[in-house]
């Protein structure tokens, strides 16, 4: 063991031959914010703002929250609601808050098969997308659109998980790669509209459905406890959650569009 | 202080087979802590194999080789030179060097001696060329330098002057028989009769694995008792 | 087709364009597989060596072993690494999750059976070749390793760059241990993947070209720079 340890010392001389930053923190968010771009916007200005380096670990929802339990991040930046609730109550986070949300949207092929777009709420085009059979793909990786995904799926009354994978193929991947697949098999797939707009490899997929306010999407900060994990950076995560809220950053939020459409409606309360 | 002999060497009721084949078989043969010795035999007799076993790369499968020591000390005060030299991956300098490195001699001393020897064998205006390079000849006389180089008090050589040219053969010989006034015990293999006329201060004759004459060289080639012997003296083939 | 092509013309507006961030990833790239390659190499050169010169009881079933472990999936190795460097695992407390370092380590347990199992086929070709001479002459087993090393020095290059090739393409372990953090831990691959997952096809493939450029450069350099050190052709 001790030579393991004289060779993690060596790695480690080897390798801080990088500068390392002075005040910075973690957060893991999911892909589906990371993909919008709106980080790219938000960083520099925190950075200006607070003179806080945040470095982002883009990940799915189900492996943000691992994270945030394990201590490996400052804070998290999620939208699964029931699963951050339980989070909280269960010692991992301080607190929950919200930030704002965006909106998912059911994307398909040109030709829609199962005439989804013609549907006035998302039940309706989601059955009919079961009716026709038409290949749907789902994330499959227990992210927070994933989640979204299969409690649309109760609510329309069916169980994902007894679909025939005939024509229900779970990916288990990012939006991205799930949007590559779908793009792929000329597939149904839902997104956030971020991800969507954002993706450059559409093919003959387009935007078919959107505006239920049951596809309205909650994102949530959860700063990680400092009483689990004392080293964590619990008063940059602070520091950044009052910055989030606060009047600067909740204007940028919903300043930033793509192709002249507006992705986050900014809704965080103040205290 | 005066270092005993590892010699002389004793063979006790030897056997090797290996793969089910006898290569040896059952050879006993003492050699003098003085002399030169030439082992003659035909193809396949176990020439090499029996110069091997005495230097301790072959473990009989019966009985025992002793030496005046242990074995540890004796390979120690020995060197070989193969049939089939090993090139080291290296200049001719650094593989004629190499015993010495072993020692840890300093660079400057091991390569001084490399040059020495280098030019005694014949191949000095090669020392800074890869050994692969070499020629057959060349390779031959390499691995001489740098079985010499140690001055070891007893040297092996298996066919040492098989790819050599007639003078560079004599000049081998010269060198050898140098090292034999000096004390050196030699025992070495050969095909080449003259040589071993030149050269043998005695004679062991193998055939079929087994000792048939070890005499004094002059015995064995006025009057060679076994009849394997006179057939391969004369170029007859022995069945 | 065309995508092929944009690929292209992405790598050559990406190195000519001189873009910092690009020449960043790319140095941390290097800087990431360099490192993992020296410390790699140190152990498994003399690994190779040990292996190829001693006969020891369980010596076929390590070598079966570390066979195996070339085939190891870059992500398992990432989760162990993770996880024995996760604030919760037994190694939190240094600190090291999502850092260059932890790349390095995951790295280093990738590569080390590769080049360990290429110096053992190299070392044991020519131990076969100087086992009589080494015997002869002596030669404690720490000569015998020195001197094989030595003289198989070029093959064993070629054990390092192939370590080399296989750190640089590999993206699964360093994505889990690096978390691919924006001026911090991103690399070539990472970002590869980063742009194929928005769908970016031209430039996710502009990254790779650049990657296999940097991939053949770094071997041609390697070569050229052992050439010149010995005229020999070993
Ligand atoms: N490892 C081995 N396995 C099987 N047979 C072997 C082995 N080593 C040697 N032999 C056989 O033993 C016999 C004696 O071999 P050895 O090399 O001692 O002959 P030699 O007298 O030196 O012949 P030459 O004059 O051709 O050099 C040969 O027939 C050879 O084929
Ligand atoms: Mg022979």
């Amino acid at each position: 063991m001790t030579l393991a340890y004289k060779l993690l010392f060596f790695i480690m001389i080897l390798s801080f031959s990088w500068p390392a930053q002075a005040d910075n923190m973690r957060m893991a968010v999911t892909t589906s914010f990371h993909n919008s771009g709106l980080s790219d916007i938000l960083l520099p200005e925190i950075q200006k703002g607070i003179g806080v380096e945040v470095q982002l670990i883009v990940v799915g929802t189900g492996q943000a929250l691992k994270l945030g339990r394990a201590g490996d991040v400052d804070a998290i930046l999620v939208h699964s609601k029931s699963a951050e609730e339980v989070f909280v109550s269960d010692g991992y986070g301080t607190h929950r808050r919200e930030i704002m949300y965006n909106d998912f949207v059911i994307v398909g092929p040109t030709n829609d098969p199962a005439r989804v777009a013609a549907a006035t709420n998302v039940v309706e085009a989601l059955k009919a997308i079961e009716e026709t059979r038409s290949v749907f793909v789902s994330r499959g990786d227990d992210s927070g659109t994933h989640r979204k995904e299969l409690s649309l799926w109760k609510l329309s009354g069916f169980e994902a998980n007894k679909f025939s994978p005939a024509w229900y193929r779970a990916g288990g991947s990012g939006m991205g790669s799930t949007l590559n697949t779908a793009s792929g098999m000329n597939a149904y797939v839902m997104s956030d509209r971020a991800s969507w707009l954002k993706f450059k490899n559409k093919g003959e997929l387009r935007l078919l459905f959107s505006g239920d306010p049951v596809l309205f999407n909650q994102y949530a900060y959860l700063p990680v406890s400092p009483k689990l994990h004392p080293h964590v950076k619990n008063d940059l995560a602070i520091k950044l959650e009052n910055w989030l809220t606060g009047p600067h950053a909740q204007s940028l939020i919903a300043g930033y569009k793509i192709s002249g459409e507006t992705l986050f409606m900014p809704n965080a309360k103040p205290r | 202080m005066v270092i005993p002999s590892i010699l002389p060497v004793s063979i006790n009721k030897v056997s090797v087979r290996k793969r089910g084949k006898s290569i040896l078989n059952d050879i006993s043969l003492d050699l003098d802590a003085v002399g030169f010795t030439i082992v003659m035999g035909p193809n396949g007799s176990g020439k090499t194999t029996l110069l091997r076993l005495m230097h301790g790369l072959q473990r009989p499968s019966d009985g025992m080789v002793s030496w005046n020591c242990t074995h540890d000390i004796a390979r120690t005060r020995q060197t070989f030179v193969f049939q089939t030299p090993v090139m080291m991956r290296r200049s001719v300098r650094d593989n004629i060097a190499y015993p010495l490195r072993l020692a840890g001699l300093k660079a400057a001393e091991t390569n001084k001696q490399a040059s020495y020897w280098a030019a005694k064998v014949g191949i000095e205006a090669r020392l800074g060329l890869d050994a692969m390079y070499l020629s057959g000849g060349e390779r031959q006389k390499l691995a001489l330098a740098r079985a010499l180089i140690t001055q070891p008090e007893v040297i092996f050589l298996d066919e040492p002057t098989t790819n050599l040219d007639g003078k560079s053969t004599r000049e081998i010989e010269t060198i050898l028989k140098d090292a034999s006034k000096n004390g050196a015990r030699i025992i070495m293999t050969t095909h080449d009769i003259g040589q071993a006329k030149r050269l043998a201060s005695e004679i062991v004759f193998l055939n079929k694995g087994k000792v048939s004459e070890h005499s004094a060289a002059k015995t064995f080639f006025d009057n060679a008792q076994s009849a394997a012997a006179q057939a391969y003296l004369k170029g007859d083939i022995i069945e | 087709m065309s995508d092929l092509w944009f690929g292209v013309l992405n790598a050559f507006r990406l190195i000519l364009s001189f873009d910092a961030d690009l020449y960043e990833i790319i140095l941390r790239s290097l800087h990431v597989t360099v490192t993992a390659v020296i410390v790699a190499s140190a152990i498994g050169l003399p690994l190779g060596a040990w292996l190829a010169v001693n006969r020891f009881r369980f010596r076929r079933l390590t070598i079966a072993f570390l066979n195996a472990m070339m085939g190891l999936p870059p992500v398992v190795v990432g989760l162990i690494v993770y996880i024995l460097f996760s604030r919760s695992g037994p190694l939190g407390v240094f600190g090291l999750l999502f850092t260059p370092t932890a790349m390095i380590i995951a790295q280093v347990i990738i590569i080390m059976p590769l080049i360990a199992s290429i110096a053992h086929q190299a070392i044991r070709d020519l131990w076969a070749d100087y086992h009589d001479l080494l015997i002869s002459l002596n030669t404690t087993k720490r000569q015998r390793m020195i001197t094989l090393i030595w003289d198989a020095r070029r093959s064993l290059l070629t054990a390092s760059l192939a370590g080399f090739g296989r750190g640089i393409g590999e993206v699964g372990a360093i994505m889990i241990v690096g978390g691919n953090i924006d001026h911090v831990t991103r690399v070539l691959t990472s970002a590869i993947a980063l742009e194929t997952g928005k769908g970016d096809f031209a430039l996710a493939l502009g990254l790779g070209f650049v990657l296999i450029a940097l991939a053949i450069a770094v071997n041609i350099i390697i070569h050229r720079l052992s050439k010149t050190e010995r005229a020999g052709q070993w």
